[in-house]
């Protein structure tokens, strides 16, 4: 039978980016003296997995070049062999260069060869330089050499240990697989076997001498005592011409029909694999702790227990029966919430996934800047949504490598002001008031608001006069228009600039601060809501129609009076509230809704919300609840609305807009 | 609501061969008999309240709450600029599982009509340009013209006809 | 039908013999270390054993040492996976009293020859 090996591709590529993902922390802490005798010991396990998995499933390319790191890895695991700072950064690029290989089967794209050769040598090169010099052949042993000449037959002597059936081995089994090379005749010699009352059934006291003819080499008849060679004394002569007859022993003679396969065997053919459509970064599976898988089976139980009451009740109910209803819904409520609770909780994946890529990168860029840069994290077990979670890596590197290349200073230049020649680079990851808080700290040179500002002035982001809050200047950063292409130099490149890294943010429906101090540092802090598809929603209702404004961008809500209402120009009508003038949002008239019942400002209400630093204020009809609603899409089957960022399904099983507000205010404009 | 129409005349238009041929849901708006493949037909519901959508044409009615997903609803007749008339309790909303031209993913859009009549089976024929078919609909988003017991039935492409992408306000 | 025992801390390499060993007819479980391999000896009995050598937690030959320490176990056949460069595991193994080995890489069809060839 064939088996396609295929399906088991994908588990392999999983288990093995994870594997070189251990095998790079491995070799960092390695690098940093922090690796213990377990950590070499799981680099070389992932090491040889890979290197096991990718001979079994056909990717010989891949095995070949992972048996050589693997050589190298034992030789430091059993402490023949040290490795130089040189050495790890050489395996470090090994393990890139693997990564590739991966991607490339992987993705049915095309490998990198000059890259492989590269790092093959450089490898082959430092088991060269010292005593250990391991041989790294892909090939297996060749064990069976088939040129023996085969006599006419064989005479064979076995004669098992006393303890042959401890290792699990069966006599029977190997007379038969005797028998399945040729003619086998035998007798069985029983004269150890000692008396009844000395008789122990777990020691063997047999033995065989057997005749085997045919066209069997001696080679053969070695790989079928390969495995016992150890626990029984074997003689194997060729035979005369002239045969014995015996009698024929005891064995079977059931036909075994392919050779013994203890010793080496063809590697199997490396096999394309077909270019398959993979989903770039997001990949389709999620691994979930069984804890959280449990927890959510319990409580389906007990979402089910309650729906049968209920339904029991249903069936037969009288209004004496109310207060039983009531306590069923409640509970009901109850079960459903936890459920939800729980669903949303497979989805939390630490942020330590997004956190590992740092180390590594921050060494090699710094490395590479000749910045001495050292690394913090905190909070990587702090969960967030899968979904998150892919989408804020890219904004995070760029933050992270912003703070090496502008943010801290060449080592001169830091002890020069009086710093550590080192300079830190913090990231921290906690949750606070439904959000997850991410933040990039660094103890570089900070931002200096005055060249910013003018800078601002002179691409015309700013006009000259304008007072701005620090805050605003920090913003200017993120606009668009701030940064050249000039600018965005290879360290940060790959054409994301800041505005990529806000708009990025904010479509996750985030928000960035920045925090600077001139000569001291910065932080950048990111707040991300921590699920994407549940929105905690302020319905209002305009005329006929009811929305909902995502509570994370209200502020407040005033009773407007009719005074405060002013026009002013370039900017329409606006309220004052306090010191702040802020422009009003008529949805009525954005929207073109025909009913609104309040057109008179003091006749309805307005929310006070808060988009990109500025304020507006919505004016609705009326407020009705604060719930909290499941984001569905209005795009899956129409399409994307200006103002509108989702529906939502209420109670009473109609539909409600989500209103987007940062749309709004560009619509209003 | 099954009911096959039998064949009368020797009219090349039309073929009602049991074993050849799609079946068509068909309906009427404004006296007029048109069909779409009921393959597509994912439900018929009847006429409810349904959301406003902001921004969007005067033919899509809003949406509604199919099973938890959001689903536009298209009134034909303001569509092709038919008179408007007012729903009754036979006005029926059809769901059509309809394909986008534009992603090639697969879209639920219901749209408004004044009454389904039956399922047919038809075969699909030449489309007569001709615009003394008097068909208020652009010929563009007729796939075919049927006989249905001596009626006129013409055959929707809702793929085209329900387009997206392409129902953006004036 | 028979039972087996497939420890190996890769997972494919579990899922890709519990498949092949499946698809002939036998009954498999799958453990990720030796020390999962010795609780689920306990609370099953298997027909044989074949395990991976370099695992987390406990590794192969330390688990075979083990394992034949009990009663249920003394005879069992249990199989190593070794490679070939590794001739003194094969050694290590047989000491802690390993049946035999299977040389990886191998091919399904491979593992079936000599499970088929071990139970019969």
């Amino acid at each position: 039978m064939s088996i396609d090996m295929e399906q088991f591709h994908q588990v392999f590529f999983e288990e093995s980016f994870e594997g070189l993902d251990i095998m790079e922390t491995g070799l960092l802490n390695l690098d940093s003296g922090e690796a213990d005798n377990e950590e070499i010991n799981s680099i070389f396990r992932a090491a040889h997995s890979i290197k096991g998995g990718s001979g079994t499933f056909g990717f010989q390319n891949i095995s070949d070049f992972t048996h050589i790191m693997e050589t190298l890895l034992d030789e430091v695991r059993d402490g023949i062999r040290e490795l130089t700072h040189e050495g790890i950064n050489i395996l470090l690029k090994s393990v890139d260069c693997l990564r590739m290989m991966m991607t490339a089967t992987s993705e049915g794209g095309d490998v990198d060869e000059a890259e492989v050769k590269t790092n093959f040598e450089a490898l082959q090169n430092i088991l060269d330089s010292e005593s250990a010099a391991d041989t790294p052949s892909a090939k297996q042993d060749a064990a069976t050499s088939e040129s023996d000449q085969a006599p006419v037959g064989w005479k064979i002597k076995f004669a098992p240990h006393k303890n042959f059936m401890q290792f699990g081995n069966d006599p029977v089994r190997i007379l038969r697989e005797l028998g399945g090379l040729g003619d086998l005749k035998g007798q069985v010699d029983t004269s150890k076997v000692p008396d009844f009352d000395d008789f122990n059934p777990e020691d063997m006291h047999l033995s065989w001498d057997l005749m085997l003819t045919g066209n069997v080499s001696k080679s053969a008849i070695d790989d079928v005592f390969a495995w016992v060679e150890d626990e029984s004394d074997i003689s194997i002569t060729p035979l005369s011409v002239v045969k014995e007859e015996s009698a024929i022993s005891s064995a079977e003679k059931k036909t075994a029909s392919k050779k013994p396969v203890a010793t080496a065997a063809a590697p199997a053919a490396a096999k394309t694999t077909e270019k398959k459509e993979k989903s770039t970064a997001a990949s389709s599976s999620i691994r979930v702790g069984i804890d959280k898988i449990d927890d959510l089976i319990n409580m389906v139980g007990e979402l089910v227990i309650t729906q049968s009451m209920l339904s029991l009740l249903g069936e037969d109910f009288n209004m004496t029966r109310l207060e039983k209803l009531q306590e069923g819904l409640i509970q009901l409520d109850r079960h459903t919430r936890e459920l939800q609770e729980s669903v949303m909780q497979i989805r939390m994946v630490p942020i330590s996934f997004t956190f590992s890529r740092f180390p590594r990168m921050v060494r090699d860029l710094s490395e590479k800047l000749e910045k001495n840069i050292e690394l913090v994290m905190y909070g990587e077990n702090t969960e967030l949504d899968k979904t998150v979670i892919e989408k804020i890596g890219d904004p995070l590197v760029h933050l992270v490598r912003n703070s090496i290349d502008h943010g801290i200073e060449m080592p001169e230049d830091r002890v020069a002001a009086g710093k550590p020649e080192k300079g830190t680079i913090q990231l921290n990851a906690f949750h606070r008031g439904g959000n997850i808080v991410i933040e990039i700290t660094d103890d570089g040179k900070g931002i200096d608001k005055d060249i910013i500002f003018q800078k601002g002035i002179e691409k015309g982001l700013v006009d000259p006069g304008s007072k701005l809050s620090d805050q605003q200047i920090y913003d200017l950063l993120f606009n668009p228009g701030f940064s050249t292409a000039a600018e965005i130099t290879d360290v940060s490149g790959r054409g994301v600039g800041m505005d990529v890294v806000k708009k990025n943010i904010m479509s996750l429906g985030g928000a960035i601060e920045t925090h600077s101090v001139k000569g001291q540092g910065t932080i950048f802090s990111i707040r991300l809501p921590l699920t994407l598809a549940i929105l905690d929603g302020q319905s209002v209702s305009v005329g006929d129609d009811n929305y909902i404004i995502p509570l994370v961008s209200i502020v407040e809500s005033v009773r407007p009076k009719k005074e405060m209402l002013n026009m002013v120009a370039g900017k329409g009508e606006t309220y004052k509230l306090r010191d702040e003038y802020l422009p009003i949002i008529r949805v009525r008239d954005l929207f073109k809704i025909p009913d609104a019942k309040a057109d008179q400002l003091e006749e309805g209400l307005l929310v006070v919300v808060e988009a990109d630093g500025k304020r507006f204020g919505v004016f609705v009809d009326d407020l009705l609840g604060q719930q909290q609603v499941v984001i569905k899409s209005l795009e899956s089957n129409y399409k994307r609305i200006r103002g509108v960022s989702g529906a939502t399904i209420l109670g009473d099983g109609s539909v409600a807009l989500i209103l987007d507000i940062p749309s709004l205010i560009r619509m209003s404009d | 609501m099954t009911a096959e129409t039998h064949t009368e005349g020797t009219d090349e238009l039309l073929d009602v061969d049991a074993d050849l041929g799609d079946e068509y849901l068909t309906f009427s708006l404004a006296h007029e008999e048109y069909g779409v493949d009921i393959l597509r037909v994912r439900e018929i519901r009847g006429w409810e309240a349904v959301t406003r959508v902001p921004n969007s044409p005067d033919y899509v009615k809003g949406v509604l709450n199919l099973r938890g997903a959001i689903v536009p609803v298209i009134d034909l007749r303001v569509r092709f600029n038919l008179p408007v008339e007012e729903y009754t309790s036979l006005t029926v909303v059809i769901v059509l599982a309809v394909e986008d031209k534009d992603d090639g993913r697969e879209k639920t859009i219901s749209v408004v009509v004044d009454e389904i009549s039956d399922v047919v089976k038809a075969k699909l024929s030449d489309i007569q340009t001709t615009p003394k078919f008097g068909s208020a609909l652009d010929t563009e988003y007729i796939s075919g013209i049927a006989d249905a017991g001596g009626k006129m039935l013409m055959l929707l492409d809702i793929d085209t006809m329900l387009r997206v992408s392409e129902m953006n306000q004036h | 039908m028979a039972l087996i025992l497939t420890v190996d801390d890769s997972a494919s390499m579990r899922q890709m013999v519990s498949f092949t060993l499946k698809g002939a007819g036998y009954d498999v479980v799958e453990a990720e270390d030796g020390q999962k391999a010795l609780d689920a000896s306990k609370t099953r009995k298997f027909d044989l054993v074949v395990t991976d050598v370099n695992m987390p937690v406990m590794d192969g030959i330390t688990f075979i040492k083990h394992l034949r320490t009990e009663a249920n176990y003394k005879f069992t056949p249990i199989l190593m996976l070794t490679t070939e460069s590794s001739s003194d595991k094969k050694a290590e193994g047989k000491a802690a009293g390993a049946t035999g080995w299977i040389v990886k890489p191998f091919n399904p069809d491979q593992l079936l020859a000599v499970v088929k060839k071990v139970l019969g």
